[in-house]
């Protein structure tokens, strides 16, 4: 019904598309205009594999002298809270 | 009908993060319960001291944040209307910790994450070159990890950590919304435009190589 996407619109609608929230109608929309057009096509494709790369990204950890300083930070906290209760 | 237990190497493995369990633990932690509190340390020191070592460029920074983010939380633990997920409002502690700092330090005295975007995004696709297909088995986890990370670090930090929470750490855009406190559209934009920036960096590692080649003919 509607008519084509324009590059621009095609960039609008991009992180809707590879988020799969898009409609059903813009859906297919994006999908004519990636067929039709190159350099959208590999914008698409890119930053598909841009979000892929990151998402399996585990964080590096906390170093453990520091985890063992919060912790430790935490008891003396605790400690205080529950004598400003008792008080 | 409910089966007898059965073996289901299949099964999904229990999240770590499952909400019930958070909020179970947060219920716990309110009642005085350290130990779970600790758990919840934990659990999400890493993402945080990730986010913040991105958004403030320094690891002794980012440690005391860290440290500085959780303490907060739990002095003011009464003060969590759980209206969120903990993780969120821990989020929210350390970013604010975080901006504080970097305003004190003077090295980006108006730095905000409410600064206007410039919306220019079909200005900001220049590369068009086609990717290998599985780019990121050229290179080891670690030299895989410095690019990653090396392109987080040209973004501005709005966007870093809009893009971080995002598509990293894979919460809503609700979520990130709220762990900013930037309003949905604003996340929306910054997103788009973070991915569109990463995506141009990694292309300069990850493009295929012939394309390079037919560029020099
Ligand atoms: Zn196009």
């Amino acid at each position: 019904m509607t008519s084509l996407l324009t590059c621009k619109e095609f960039l609008g609608w991009l992180n809707e598309y590879l988020d799969e929230t898009a409609a059903a109608e813009i859906r297919s929309l994006v999908e004519s205009h990636i067929s039709t057009c190159p350099n959208c096509w590999v914008i698409h494709d890119t930053t598909k594999k841009t979000l892929q790369v990151y998402k399996g990204m585990e964080p590096q950890l906390l170093p453990p002298e520091i985890h063992n300083r919060i912790l430790s930070l935490l008891e003396k906290a605790a400690l205080e809270k529950r004598a400003a209760q008792s008080d | 009908m409910p089966q007898p237990e059965a073996p289901q190497p299949e099964a999904p493995q229990l999240e770590a993060a499952s909400p019930a369990d958070e909020t179970t633990l947060v219920h716990q932690a309110k009642a005085g319960d350290l130990a779970a509190f600790s758990e919840l340390v934990t659990r999400y020191e890493g993402k945080v001291f990730r986010l913040t070592r991105h958004i403030l460029n320094s690891r002794e920074d980012a440690e005391d944040v860290t440290q500085e983010a959780f303490l907060k939380a739990f002095t003011h633990l009464d003060g969590f209307q759980e209206n969120s997920r903990f993780y969120t409002w821990v989020v929210r502690i350390a970013v604010n910790e975080s901006l504080m700092r970097l305003r004190k330090s003077g090295r980006r005295p108006m730095v905000s994450l409410d600064e206007p975007v410039d919306t220019g995004e079909d200005e900001m696709v220049r590369e068009l070159a086609v990717w290998d297909e599985t780019p990121e088995q050229k290179y080891s986890q670690e030299e895989l990890r410095a690019i990653l990370d090396q392109a987080v670090d040209s973004l501005g930090p709005i966007y870093r950590a809009v893009f971080l929470l995002r598509d990293v750490d894979e919460l809503s855009t609700e979520e990130t919304a709220n762990a900013l406190d930037l309003s949905i559209p604003a996340v929306k934009s910054r997103l788009l435009r973070a991915r569109l920036q990463l995506r141009e960096i990694l292309t300069q590692h990850f493009k295929r190589k012939g394309d390079d080649i037919l560029a020099y003919l």
